[in-house]
């Protein structure tokens, strides 16, 4: 997560110095992903130091006042400009606990499925409950508060993002249920643990369902 | 949610067996589920778990192979043909994932009919139904037809249909099925605003974005069920900003 563009978006705004930014980046995004202060400090030193952002004067407490400088807005704007990398995707524990429970011994993947599936619905329940009332406050202010709506969009990202674990792991169980159903009852030996084999991909597929693979060692 | 409130529905080790001998399916495995008013109960489950079946019972349209089913305290098992149909009507609303509002009628009309076959005056229950409509800000829709208005207003109506007079149990079966999902979500939050105000929901879908408006998910596998969620207090889950509104 990029805090560093966030700051500079709030700088863009008109200075502001650091608790302050803290502060108005966990109302855009309804303190999902919250900040502490030497975060913000940390990132504001660097900002300085690449020649984003420079130290601005007071505010009438003494608290020291940062502002973007032209080489920030730069910075900003091709932020804005360009996608979010998607291409090294970063590393998830589910698809990996999934990738090992497969073929686990004694570990009956279809349970590991559904503790998840329940945490996972349930983090969805919540997050409609406060989307429901995101969106009640949203409709009594008007679209002119942008922290309502911007929360309102952090949300939706949420349950985006939930339903979509969601599916996933319906599909892992059909696809988990196909595949022992369709298992050849006397074929050929999967590869068992340890094994290579020529067709690595196959292999550890058709063990999926399988924990008897283990089991059958030639 | 209280327990200590009568339930609006309550299933005692609920079985149904379809055919025998060889080509015997148990499509429901003694389940065992309580729903009282004000609460929305979200049914998953893969195809052929039965969560279909659970609802057709529930709502007196298909009989158990064993078991009770208790709507507001009776047991509708134990009711004749005609016990049974009136209180279906008088008690229960069924929601369909293809709305089935009659064609011929508009929508106030198809919102009284359940009223009128109660044997209330005509009168009376247009009254009921436009109340009923406009209390769900339906009110504009009063004098469409069903072909004049979109599926997402259809099922509302068919919500309102459901819930018109003394009903308080409402069973949707994929009521979102055959809409967008941003209709799909207007009748999601009628439903939860009538559940809110005292009714008493459950409701079959596949989908977890609809399933996540219910204050409970009760997940069957293979005519049982093996699992549920509770929704928690939502304002633990992101603190802050969350909390102060």
């Amino acid at each position: 997560m990029s805090i560093r563009h966030g700051l500079l978006a709030l700088l863009e705004r008109g200075p502001r110095y650091g608790s302050q930014l803290r502060t108005e980046f966990e109302s855009r995004t309804g303190s999902a992903w919250p900040l502490n202060v030497g975060q913000v400090y940390t990132t504001l030193s660097r900002l300085e130091r690449d020649g984003m952002v420079v130290q601005d004067g007071e505010d009438e407490a003494g608290h020291p006042l940062y502002a973007i400088t032209d080489s920030g807005r730069v910075e900003l704007r091709s932020w804005f400009e360009n996608p979010v990398d998607r291409t090294s995707p970063a590393r998830d524990e589910l698809a990996i606990k999934l990738a090992m429970a497969v073929g686990a011994p004694g570990v009956d993947i279809r349970d590991v499925i559904q503790s998840q599936r329940r945490h996972t619905v349930r983090a969805m329940q919540d997050y409609t409950r406060l989307k429901a009332q995101a969106l009640t406050t949203v409709e009594k202010n008007g679209a002119r508060e942008r922290d309502d709506i911007a929360w309102l969009l952090v949300l939706e990202q949420l349950i985006f993002q939930t339903e979509a674990e969601a599916r996933w792991l319906d599909h892992c169980e059909y696809r988990l249920i196909r595949l022992s159903s369709t298992a050849p009852a006397a074929g050929p030996e999967p590869a068992s643990p340890g094994t290579v084999t020529g067709a690595a991909g196959t292999g550890t597929q058709a063990g999926a369902g399988a924990e008897e693979a283990a089991r059958h060692r030639p | 949610m209280s327990t200590q409130q009568q339930p609006a529905l309550s299933l005692r080790n609920l079985t149904r067996v379809h055919g025998s001998g060889a080509t015997e399916v148990h499509a429901l495995r003694g389940i065992d589920l309580d729903v009282h008013p004000g609460e929305l109960v979200a049914v998953m489950g893969p195809s052929g778990s039965g969560k279909s079946t659970l609802l057709t019972i529930a709502g007196g349209l298909d009989t158990p192979t064993s078991g009770q089913v208790y709507v507001e305290g009776t047991d509708i098992t134990a009711l004749n043909i005609k016990g049974l149909a009136a209180l279906r009507r008088r008690s229960i609303g069924y929601v369909f994932q293809d709305y089935n509002l009659i064609p011929a009628l508009t929508a106030a009309e198809n919102v009284a009919l359940p009223r009128e076959l109660d044997g209330i005056s005509a009168r009376k229950a247009r009254t009921e139904a436009l109340a009923a409509l406009a209390e769900m800000d339906l009110g504009h829709l009063a004098d469409r037809f069903p072909d004049e208005m979109s599926g997402g207003q259809q099922q509302r109506v068919a919500i309102a249909r459901a819930l018109v007079g003394d009903r308080r149990l409402v069973l949707a079966d994929e009521p979102t099925g055959a809409l967008d999902s941003e209709t799909g979500e207007s009748v999601l939050a009628l439903l939860r605003s009538r559940c809110d105000a005292g009714a008493a929901g459950v409701m079959v879908t596949h989908e977890p974005r609809f399933a996540a408006w219910a204050d409970r998910v009760v997940f069957l596998r293979d005519g049982a069920v093996v699992d549920q969620t509770v929704r928690s207090d939502a304002d633990s889950l992101l603190t802050g900003r969350a909390a102060q509104r």
